[in-house]
């Protein structure tokens, strides 16, 4: 097993690079899919009308934007505790992703808030920690550029990275532990949605997938070539 | 086809995301280019 091969700036520039192209084009082939089958396959939905639509990016995006966060303060995280150069490269280069999925996250849902709720924002607990998660991505990223030196800028914001895990947790949950405004979890066992809808859901689940990391493999390459000197 | 535009009455909700999200992507997508090209030089 050649994994810590890997973990070798140099070594892993190549892989990257060719990892980017497939899942690049993958995310492309998904998203044509998810959404032909969302736009033109799934049903009208019997109380929202057509303004569910909307589902097939803000799920999708949603979900991403805490799961970058999770993978970001992984590799931040690692790069503290092990003081690997690439852990602390991955985690910068998921950060600019990471915070479009929650801009996208927030600009879909109060899209969808209006229609369905009469407003375009609310200060319940879903939508708050949710802001706060931007937040948190820009002041890592802000903090990051604010230290001149690379490893001493990799080390504050994986401190920061870190601390700000505590949110994902209260966004997940914030649902169930408070009265809002937003509805509980789209995907549980007993869900009720319609097959094709969530057929055309989970596809564009997986159509941002493969953006993501393609977005970051490819920031990661420009990263790599900044600071190694390739 | 303007009924599919027309999104039942929805059409700045449902184009509104669509339109910002993609309008984002494809920033993201142009930003990470050049941002190649000036490293690789």
């Amino acid at each position: 097993m050649k994994l810590f091969w890997y973990s070798s700036p140099q070594t892993f520039y190549p892989l990257a690079g060719t990892l980017a192209k497939w899942t690049g084009a993958l995310a492309v082939v998904l998203m044509v899919v998810g959404l032909t089958i969302g736009f033109f396959v799934a049903p009208t939905d019997a109380q929202q009308g057509e303004a569910y639509r909307i589902i097939y990016i803000h799920v999708p995006a949603a979900w991403m934007s805490m799961f970058i966060y999770v993978v970001m303060a992984f590799w931040a995280g690692a790069g503290l505790a092990f003081n690997t150069r690439l852990s602390a490269m991955m985690a910068r280069a998921l950060a600019p992703t990471g915070a479009l999925m929650t801009f996208i996250a927030l600009w879909t849902g109060s899209l969808w808030g209006k229609p369905t709720w009469g407003t375009y924002w609310v200060w319940d607990a879903r939508l708050t920690s949710e802001l706060i998660l931007l937040f948190l991505y820009l002041g890592f990223m802000a903090l990051q550029a604010s230290i001149d030196d690379p490893r001493r800028a990799d080390r504050a914001g994986a401190v920061l990275a870190l601390v700000g895990v505590v949110n994902i947790p209260i966004i997940y949950y914030s649902v169930q532990w408070w009265n809002t405004l937003h509805q509980g979890a789209t995907i549980k066992r007993s869900s009720s949605i319609e097959s094709t809808m969530l057929t055309g859901m989970l596809v564009m689940v997986l159509a941002f997938w493969m953006y993501s990391i393609a977005a970051s493999l490819v920031r990661v390459r420009c990263i790599i070539r900044e600071r190694e000197a390739l | 086809m303007s009924e599919f535009f027309a999104m039942g009455g929805y059409a700045w909700y449902v184009w509104g995301s669509y339109g910002m999200t993609f309008l984002l992507l494809l920033v993201e997508i142009v930003l990470l280019k050049k941002r190649s090209r000036e490293t690789k030089t």
